[in-house]
């Protein structure tokens, strides 16, 4: 077991680390958002949004993230080139980048995911804190956010932050479509210093050490908003 | 460039210059993979959960740490070391006690390491199945004068199924399709025969498509599969919902 490797690559395993985490701040913000609207389309939509919704999340749970990944890469990627004027544009530098198609995919993949969550938790809040909003006189909108949406948020708290973990555990996938990630960072090194494991134990201790990070936050906000059984 | 100029359904035919023979193999070897692991991941869950469940200290606290590891670990990271760290360790054992090295066949080795890593996730499935089943049973067999074996057979397992097809079925969906991941360290399955179908014909939208659409398939066939599955490990119980 050797070390000593550290001392010249800290500066690539903290821009790693950070690449790894904003990918995963990214996708779950933003796919958190997406999840809101696709859970309310399946709950309260119209038929045609409701199924609209429900074959988007069958279809991205149903197949595996790297396909999608490379599907928007690969496929996308050299789809976009043929729009006119969109290489010129001031997006290219952005639309070329393996960081950008990695950052939708995850985000589309995690919203299918959380979508699903959320509609059984704005399913299993009570109907009696619902007709209570009504009775008196809260617009629909007014109601879902008083009441339905931070409810089900609470309610699907504790799976919510297995989710977060499941998808930082996805987020190693973006090395193969050229992100500089952490796991990328182990990989260069295991390439220049021909060591196999040790960049790996690194790596992998920060993963686990980010897991724990982030279980102890959500027992924290869980913590903060008791909930009546 | 002769692809360019073949239509879609040329291009997705099952014969050469098609490529749709590709995938279809490659989809093979996943349902192929997928299963030997699930079997794998099943004997190594089943052992596992009875011997967490058995109370011995050192060994629930080894089983612990596999668990724990195992679960913590991104499956890609797990994938890669392990498939490095096996090959090399086996090969290390075999020079040590003198005999030649060996290749290790690409398939046997996603296979084991796929299994390995989802024995754990099955442990700990199989251990709350098992926690569920009320005391009451297992005394009642032993008061009848069970051999271990048996009580396992007639009632440790037919109580847990029901209890645990659940999360089996979850784990068979993420087992199809961390499979893919495979495709990483060089094994030709779905994946990886759709990026070389892609990179032949500059075609990777449709092939990637394509792919998903199989991918898809095998998700929607299994969840019929486990559906049944579990109506007749149910029967006789009180419908759910």
């Amino acid at each position: 077991m050797r070390f000593d490797w550290i001392a010249k690559y800290w500066p690539l395993l903290i821009d790693g680390a950070i690449q790894t985490v904003s990918l995963l701040a990214i996708s779950v913000s933003v796919g958190f958002v997406l999840a809101i609207g696709l859970a309310f389309a399946q709950v309260s939509g119209g038929l045609i949004s409701r199924n609209l919704s429900r074959a988007y999340c069958t279809f991205l749970r149903g197949t595996p993230l790297l396909i999608q990944l490379w599907l928007l890469y690969y496929g996308v990627g050299s789809l976009l080139p043929l729009v006119p004027g969109l290489r010129q544009s001031f997006l290219w530098p952005i639309l070329r980048e393996g960081f950008f198609f990695a950052a939708v995919s995850f985000t589309l993949n995690f919203a299918a995911y959380q979508a699903v969550i959320l509609r059984g938790a704005l399913l299993s809040v009570p109907k009696g804190e619902l007709e209570a909003g009504r009775a008196v006189g809260m617009s629909p909108f007014t109601l879902v956010r008083r009441i339905w949406l931070p409810r089900a948020i609470r309610i699907a708290l504790p799976t919510i932050a297995g989710e977060v973990v499941l998808q930082l555990k996805s987020t190693p996938l973006a090395f193969t479509v050229t992100v500089m990630d952490l796991y990328a960072v182990a990989y260069k090194v295991r390439q220049d210093t021909l060591l196999v494991y040790e960049p790996l134990i690194v790596v992998t201790l920060f993963y686990v050490s980010l897991t724990a990070v982030i279980a102890r936050s959500f027992k924290f906000v869980e913590a903060q908003v008791p909930i009546r059984r | 460039m002769a692809a360019s100029q073949m239509s879609v359904w040329e291009l997705l035919s099952p014969y050469p210059p098609g490529w749709g023979g590709m995938l279809l193999t490659g989809a093979l070897s996943t349902v192929a993979i997928s299963a030997c692991a699930y079997a794998i991941g099943l004997a190594i869950g089943l052992a596992g959960a009875l011997g967490k469940l058995s109370g011995n200290r050192a060994l629930v606290f080894g089983l612990n740490a596999y668990t724990a590891i195992i679960r913590a670990v991104p499956e890609l990271i797990l994938i890669v070391g392990l498939y490095y760290a096996g090959t090399d360790g086996l090969n290390r054992l075999l020079t040590a006690v003198s005999l030649p090295t060996i290749e290790i066949n690409g398939f046997v080795a996603a296979v084991s390491v796929l299994g390995f890593v989802q024995g754990a996730y099955m442990t700990e499935v199989l251990r709350g199945a098992v926690l569920a089943i009320p005391s009451g049973q297992m005394d009642a067999a032993r008061a009848f004068g069970f051999s271990p074996f048996l009580a396992f057979r007639r009632v440790t397992l037919p109580a847990l199924l029901p209890n645990a097809l659940p999360g089996m079925a979850n784990l068979w969906m993420s087992i199809t399709k961390d499979s893919a991941l495979v495709a990483v360290v060089g094994y030709q399955e779905l994946a990886l025969a759709t990026r070389l179908a892609g990179a032949n014909t500059k075609q990777y939208f449709l092939f990637f498509l394509a792919a998903a659409f199989l991918y898809l398939a095998i998700t929607l066939v299994s969840n019929l599969v486990f559906t049944a599955l579990e109506r007749r490990v149910r029967r006789g119980q009180p419908q759910l919902s």
